[in-house]
């Protein structure tokens, strides 16, 4: 089974040939021919997961391109961190279209949706699988196309076509990183497989520049793609694509690719600790930004989206003190519980067709299952015992507060304590009081076809951190391979600390908006300039725009100005030159040259004239002419002598 | 005998009558016979010449030159008188025909 | 005339006497020129009025030279460093001067690419209707010229081609093009004539420095020049190439003649004109005036960077579709330039790689713009929008030219432009850097214009459309399908490319 691993990816591209190869002619049949495809990955996942468990390991490769002294060779590698990952991916997936079934009914372009989306799993399952950094790379690249299309899903809207563009050119930049890294690494060893890239960092065959190099790169890429300040812009914006959507690429799997490169290549930021701190630094400042600004956002997605980013941050700030299980594993069960979340407010906007949670309220009685999930989700997001999220912040934050750096830590805690707070209010504003709009009066429960999706979730949600736990032993540490043990003391002070601050939101937001005993509009009003800087994001949109974007294309038009008018001009008025100097040189030709000739012939022409007036037809005057001539040279003989 | 200056100052006196006569006259006859005098003013110094010098050269080729004189004279005449009979003209002046 | 008789004898015999490979004793490269040739007569004296009669018989040749090509490719080792196939014949002997055909791994992909865009210009010149014969007859003209100046192995032979090349394409871009063509046709006639004539000068330079009276290419790479003389003869050779790729700043031609051009001249032009400079530093600059190839190397890079940076910015503020991807064009061809400055394996098989994924992105990108003004008649991207609503299996090919173009894995743009920058990364690390940021310039004005031109809902009011044609899905097909295939498996070009740049390598010395 496990020599069959390449085969998990192939279904989902097959399944994205034949419905784009159709075209038209599909209809709306993509999802009959998608959802099975990811079905059988899924399963084959399954399969190899537990193989994988069993010890066994997978390695295939073949040579891609080759010349004398060069070569490049591609292969599926499946190790416990791709096994684990593959699961969650396809499972992800796999809910996700099922969810789609109802979500998508409809649409208009209902099998392109369900192409994009076999084409992002399967990219997604490729970069999983790759055993090197180059075809990673084209994985990478691939998952942020389908990533395009699929914000860029309802594209006559207006606001959609930009929001997909900033998503693609965003993580573009950090490719660019991602790319140079790419250069560096191989120039100095002559491969991209990791295992071998890794061993010679070990020994010191890289020179510890250019290890500076790769890291920083690959983290530009990872801090691209998993929206990490500053590049957490494109992700709020995402949201533009379709709400499932934003559940699997935009939670749970392709945002997490960042993170995943980062655990990957962790062995080569264990060698440049400078670098580590830049991505602990990153991390921990990314986790408490978006989620102060989660405080303020009326949009339910983009709550969500701030709290991905948020989420985002923690693990890269657990990657960033090197810790691998608790980053790894965070990015698990956060794949699970930010997928639920994000299906649950899918659901919800399925029902009130708004977004804005100042438009719902009161949807807890007449969406039962849909609550139920949505809870379930966001105590896991909280952080709250015994839901996942609990497990997984907890080994974060415990391995920062070891790793002694206290700032970081302590960022980290009101960051937990922000993220209880606002996910509760958007729980609050959601499903609690009366409903605030005709459409959340209205609402619906949605059909199985999308609740039953959630409630597989909201299992996960509440379970997958017992895998990680101590009462079970660790199992996925065990799996992983990566022995995780703190001090029993830091453990039971950081879940303290980490408990009273999931707590402390929650009772802080159900104070505040449920029981209303202050209004938060007296803090807004109180500090407007917060408050303005938090609902505009830094201003981080506005600055990118006027600095970046216009930036650009000023210097765009100005450089197509000065090629049409100083280049071209300068080349067109050396053709005039050219030509005027012909010209100059054609009169001069006559004026000179021919005028010469010319001027001759009239000359002597004009002194024939003159001198045959002498010839006047009077003889006398000939014989004049030859008496004076006579005379003229006697005379002349005479003094010559 | 007649000292040579005085048959020089004759043919010269002879010779300056013949220039004006042909520079002067507008009768092509008239101005043919001014042309005779010419030439025989220049035979008279031809055979003054020879006389006082001795030697028949001078005189030979005064012979020869009234040779050609005669012979001139002959087709002279001969081209006025064409001329006349086609112009009815014998005016020198108005005889330009060839002239540009 | 019996002298010719015998020495060609003699290479017929060389070449059956070669290998243990079964070589059929037919001149295959001279076939390739004169088939084209003939199609191009023929047409010529075809009857008056059979427009269709052109159009076929312009397929027909054409394909049939595309096979030809194909059956050469088999006949040839690419093992093997060395120009195959060689066809010598005396020409001008006191001269050193001869008919010298050869093919190698740095040739093949070139010509094979003259044969199949001009196929394909053909299918996509189908609509044109006016004075066709003349059309179709300078169409395979140039195609002649283009395998020509590939495959010419003898400097006069080679500037022949080049000049011929020059005649159709201005007759093509002067009376087929838009409203602007007889300026746009003398431009680039003129400009580019001001190169070649200054390469000629090169070219002569060469032959009397070298002094073994001979044109022969190979030959006069075996010889060392004085520095002096290198440092001229490629500044006098790189203003002539430098003017085809087109190399800022001698660039201007280029946005003017594409603007002008109808469809399939600016898919030819883009696609394979401009690969004759870039083919001229690898056949010539680098193998014959090494010194000065390297000590030229770091302006070559400089150059291409800013032909990358500025192409993209340029591009970025053009409204006009054609003028964009012209621009582009010029974008892309830095990538050449800077593999040629860096002169390691990676950035030399990188920049042939780009040469070919060039012409196949570039004619895609043309070919689509041109369907799109084909309906819509304008190509001001101010004007258009919406179009994946109103034409959407037109919009899917613009869109994957667009993403090809701007260097997405899977296409193969992106290997040519990754080992471009990965092979200069080892010479040039800082301008590799700015390098980088072409790429998301790229990136940039190509989502630019497909939000405006693509996305959002259709802006005029126009009527329906028709949608991608037969034909035109015929046409557009194997563009898309060379450049997913080169993208996904690039070994297929690079294991012809790589003994021929390495026998570069190895006359540069090393390096």
């Amino acid at each position: 089974m496990l020599s069959l691993a390449w085969l998990i990816p192939v279904f989902p591209v097959l399944a994205w040939l034949i419905i784009g190869l159709s075209g038209r002619k599909m209809q709306n049949r993509g999802s009959g021919i998608a959802i099975p495809a990811v079905l059988i990955s899924f399963l084959f996942s399954l399969a190899v997961l537990v193989q994988v468990a069993q010890g066994q390991s997978y390695h295939t490769s073949f040579t891609w391109l080759e010349w004398p002294g060069f070569q490049i060779t591609f292969g599926f590698q499946v190790d416990p961190l791709a096994a684990m990952m593959l699961v969650v991916v396809t499972l992800v997936s796999l809910l996700v279209q099922i969810y789609s079934l109802g979500y998508m009914q409809g649409d208009s372009h209902y099998s392109r949706y369900y192409a994009n989306l076999s084409l992002f799993t399967a990219a997604m399952l490729t970069l999983l699988l790759a055993d090197n950094y180059l075809l990673l790379l084209i994985a990478w690249e691939l998952v942020g196309l389908c990533s395009y299309l699929l914000i860029g899903h309802y594209f006559r809207n207006p606001g959609v076509p930009q929001a997909a563009n900033k998503a693609f050119l965003t993580t573009r930049v950090g490719d660019f990183g991602f790319m140079i890294a790419l250069m560096a690494i191989f120039n100095a060893t002559g491969t991209f497989n990791f295992q071998e890239i890794f061993a010679l960092a070990q020994t010191g065959a890289i020179s510890q520049g250019t290890l500076v190099l790769v890291t920083a790169g690959l983290f530009l890429g990872a801090a691209g793609k998993s929206a990490q300040f500053p590049f957490q812009v494109w992700l709020p914006d995402a949201m533009a694509g379709p709400t499932p959507v934003s559940a699997l690429i935009h939670a749970a799997t392709m945002v997490a690719a960042g993170v995943y490169l980062i655990a990957r290549s962790l062995p080569l930021y264990l060698v440049v600790p400078q670098v580590m701190q830049v991505v602990a630094w990153v991390g921990g400042i990314t986790a408490l930004l978006a989620a102060a600004v989660g405080l303020v956002v009326n949009d339910i997605k983009k709550v969500l989206a701030y709290s991905t980013i948020s989420q985002l941050g923690y693990m890269m700030l657990g990657l960033g003190v090197g810790a691998f299980f608790p980053g790894v594993f965070h990015l698990m069960t956060h794949a699970f519980f930010k997928a639920l979340l994000f299906l649950g407010a899918g659901s919800v906007i399925h029902a009130v067709h708004t977004q804005d949670m100042r438009e719902m309220g009161g949807l807890g009685r007449r969406m039962p299952y849909t609550t139920l999930a949505f809870l379930a989700g966001s105590l896991a997001l909280a952080g709250v015992f015994p839901f996942a999220g609990f497990y997984s912040k907890d080994s974060i934050l415990a391995a920062v507060y070891a790793s002694g750096n206290s700032v970081l830590f302590w960022m980290g805690v009101v960051a937990a304590i922000l993220t209880a707070f606002y996910i509760t209010r958007a729980v609050v504003l959601t499903f609690w009081h009366q409903p605030r709009s005709q459409g959340a009066e209205q609402a619906q429960e949605s059909s199985p076809v999308m609740t039953v999706p959630l409630l597989i979730l909201s299992g996960f949600a509440l379970a997958a951190g017992w895998l990680g736990a101590d009462f079970s032993g660790n199992i996925l540490g065990g799996f992983l391979g990566t022995e995780f043990h703190l001090p029993r003391a830091i453990h039971h002070y950081v879940t303290r600390i980490a408990t009273v601050a999931a707590l402390g939101g929650i009772v802080l937001a159900i104070f505040t908006y449920l029981f209303r005993w202050f209004q938060p509009s007296v803090l807004t009003q109180r500090f407007p300039q917060c408050y303005q800087l938090l609902q505009q994001a830094y201003y981080f949109d506005r600055f990118y725009n006027r600095v970046f974007v216009t930036g650009t294309i000023r210097v765009a038009e100005f450089v197509a100005w000065f090629d049409q008018t100083v280049i071209d001009g300068l080349v067109n008025a050396v053709g005039r030159l050219g030509k005027n100097l012909a010209l100059l040189i054609a009169k001069i030709d006559i004026l000179l040259i021919d005028g010469f000739v010319v001027g001759f012939g009239h000359s002597v022409g004009r002194a024939g004239d003159r001198v045959r007036r002498w010839q006047n037809g009077l003889t006398a005057n000939y014989l004049l002419s030859l008496v004076w001539a006579v005379l003229i040279s006697i005379l002349t003989f005479k003094l010559l002598g | 005998m007649i000292p040579l200056s005085w048959v020089l100052a004759l043919a010269g006196l002879l010779f300056g009558i013949g220039l004006l006569g042909a520079l002067l006259s507008t009768n092509a006859v008239r101005m043919l016979i001014c042309i005779e005098l010419m030439l025989n003013a220049v035979n008279i110094n031809l055979v003054a010449f020879s006389r006082y010098q001795g030697q028949a050269h001078g005189e030979i080729v005064a012979l020869f030159a009234m040779a050609i004189g005669a012979a001139e004279a002959a087709v002279g005449l001969a081209i006025f008188v064409a001329v006349a009979r086609n112009s009815k003209v014998i005016d020198i002046d108005k005889i330009n025909l060839l002239k540009w | 005339m019996g002298g010719i008789d015998q020495h060609f004898d003699l290479q017929v015999i060389g070449l059956t006497g070669e290998g243990e490979r079964s070589k059929m004793n037919l001149p295959w490269l001279s076939l390739a020129i004169i088939l084209p040739l003939v199609g191009s007569l023929g047409i010529a004296f075809l009857p008056k009025g059979k427009t269709k009669g052109y159009k076929v018989a312009a397929l027909a040749v054409s394909l049939l030279t595309l096979l030809l090509v194909v059956v050469i490719g088999t006949q040839v080792d690419f093992g093997q460093s060395g120009v195959q196939l060689e066809e010598v014949l005396p020409w001008l002997p006191q001269y050193g001067v001869s008919y010298h055909l050869g093919v190698d791994g740095l040739s093949y992909p070139l010509v094979f690419l003259s044969a199949l865009l001009t196929v394909l210009a053909v299918l996509a010149s189908w609509e044109v209707n006016y004075r066709s014969k003349a059309y179709f007859s300078l169409l395979m003209l140039l195609e002649a010229g283009l395998i020509g100046v590939f495959l010419a192995l003898d400097y006069i032979l080679f500037y022949i081609f080049w000049e011929v090349v020059l005649v159709p394409m201005y007759f093509l871009i002067g009376i087929w093009g838009g409203p602007r063509k007889e300026y746009a046709a003398l431009k680039f006639f003129i400009y580019t004539l001001f190169g070649s004539v200054i390469m000629l000068v090169g070219i002569l330079a060469l032959y009397f420095a070298a002094g073994i009276n001979s044109f022969n290419i190979i030959e006069l790479t075996q010889i060392t020049y004085s520095s002096h003389l290198q440092f001229w003869v490629f500044l006098a050779f790189f203003i002539g190439l430098a003017v085809k790729v087109p190399v800022f700043p001698f660039h201007t031609w280029l946005p003017d003649a594409h603007v002008e051009a109808p469809t399939a001249v600016s898919m030819l032009l883009a696609g394979i004109l401009l690969k004759m400079g870039t083919y001229g530093f690898f056949r010539i600059l680098l193998p014959t005036l090494p010194d000065a190839s390297l000590s030229f190397a770091p302006i070559l890079a400089v150059l291409g960077i800013i032909n990358i940076v500025y192409g993209a910015l340029a591009a970025m503020g053009q409204d006009d579709l054609k003028k964009m991807v012209a621009y582009s064009s010029i974008s892309h061809m830095g990538y050449v330039l800077l593999g040629v400055a860096a002169m390691t394996p990676a950035s030399l098989n990188g920049a042939v790689f780009q040469m070919f994924s060039h012409g196949i992105i570039s004619a895609l990108l043309f070919y689509s713009v041109g369907l799109i003004y084909e309906r819509t008649h304008t190509r001001k991207i101010s004007e258009l929008g919406g179009l994946l609503v109103k034409i959407p299996a037109i919009g899917v090919v613009l869109a994957i030219a667009a993403f090809a173009s701007l260097g997405l894995p899977g296409f193969s743009g992106f290997i040519a432009e990754f080992f471009v920058l990965m092979g200069a990364f080892v010479n040039f690390r800082n301008l590799v850097f700015i390098g980088g940021l072409g790429l998301v310039l790229t990136a940039a004005y190509l989502l630019w214009m497909m939000q405006r031109v693509l996305l959002g809902e259709p802006r005029v009011d126009w009527p329906q459309f028709a949608d991608l044609k037969g034909l035109e899905l015929v046409a557009a097909a194997p563009l898309v399908i060379t450049a997913i295939v080169l993208g996904v498996y690039p070994a297929l070009l690079v294991n012809l490319v790589s003994p021929a740049v390495s026998g570069i390598l190895a006359l540069l010395g090393g390096n």
